[in-house]
């Protein structure tokens, strides 16, 4: 009898990657592994009341910024709340996953959901940028010591209470 | 991104960690996960469906918001398809690679954004 739900089973991506790699004579990815629990802060007031940061990991950009590049790009972009979704761009190392959030952005920047969110006072209000930055990153120590600090620094300023967090 | 996650928490801000990769995010830990079984690039919801993204967000934030201990996570029940041929290819380890070449020129989605970008300079 066949296995009825084998399909239904979340993709392993890290064993077809690596085995695509392997296959090409390629050196493997390493993706982050923690073998320690997560930090935790308790979530302390409604929703409601919470101001909402956004970042994603999919290189988005709005048109006339500098979009970004694929060896290891650090930086981040902020894309301001009121920009149109037809303005919003993508450069993503792996761009084959691209095709879909070029033609429609909100596949994995949330904007106009978010908007929505605020509009009815699900969320108190969203911050007035949201971010992104490249994922692929090869460099776990420039990941760390370049691009943590940085989305910390830049959810700070904005005093976000929640950061949605979207990878690519 | 569960680097970034596991910081932000740490640092006081609750994290809100959204997943399309299930083994990508289990190994990396963030404090919250939602997973969603859609394709990568599709974490959110499908292209030009706007009911599919807000309810995706929607019911993400329902199950974060009821998360009370790190390593908490939720899948939501919403199915990509019918069926699930995207999982065949999405599990293939044939083909070429799939990375664009490590560039250090940005790589912009079209002439006109390069043109409009340069001219901001």
């Amino acid at each position: 009898m066949p296995e009825l739900h084998s399909s239904s089973r979340p993709v392993r991506y890290i064993e077809a990657i690596t085995q695509r790699y392997e296959r090409l004579g390629y050196p493997p990815y390493r993706w982050f592994r923690s073998a320690d629990a997560p930090p935790f802060t308790p979530l302390d007031k409604p929703l409601s009341e919470c101001r909402v940061g956004v970042l994603s990991t999919s290189g988005a950009y709005v048109a006339g910024q500098v979009a970004y590049h694929y060896k290891d790009d650090t930086s981040m972009r902020a894309i301001p709340k009121d920009t149109p979704s037809a303005r919003i761009r993508f450069a993503h190392i792996t761009e084959n996953y691209l095709a879909d959030p070029r033609r429609d952005p909100n596949c994995i920047l949330p904007i106009d959901a978010f908007r929505s969110l605020e509009r009815e006072g699900v969320i108190g209000e969203l911050a007035p940028e949201l971010f992104s930055c490249m994922g692929g990153i090869y460099s776990q120590r420039r990941t760390q010591g370049e691009l943590v600090p940085e989305v910390a620094q830049r959810m700070l300023a904005q005093a976000v209470d929640v950061a949605y967090l979207v990878p690519m | 991104m569960s680097l970034i996650a596991r910081d932000l928490e740490a640092r006081g801000i609750v994290t809100f960690a959204m997943a399309s990769a299930l083994d990508i995010i289990e190994a990396g830990r963030p404090p919250r996960t939602v997973f969603v079984d859609y394709p990568l690039g599709h974490t959110t919801g499908k292209p030009h469906d706007p009911t599919d993204q807000y309810a995706v967000v929607r019911e993400s934030l329902r199950a974060f918001v009821l998360m009370d201990r790190p390593d908490s996570l939720v899948r939501l029940s919403r199915r990509w398809s019918d069926d699930d041929d995207w999982k065949r290819s999405a599990m293939s380890a044939d083909g070429g690679d799939t990375r664009a070449p490590r560039d250090t020129t940005p790589q912009y989605q079209t002439e006109a954004d390069r043109m409009l970008a340069e001219a901001a300079r």
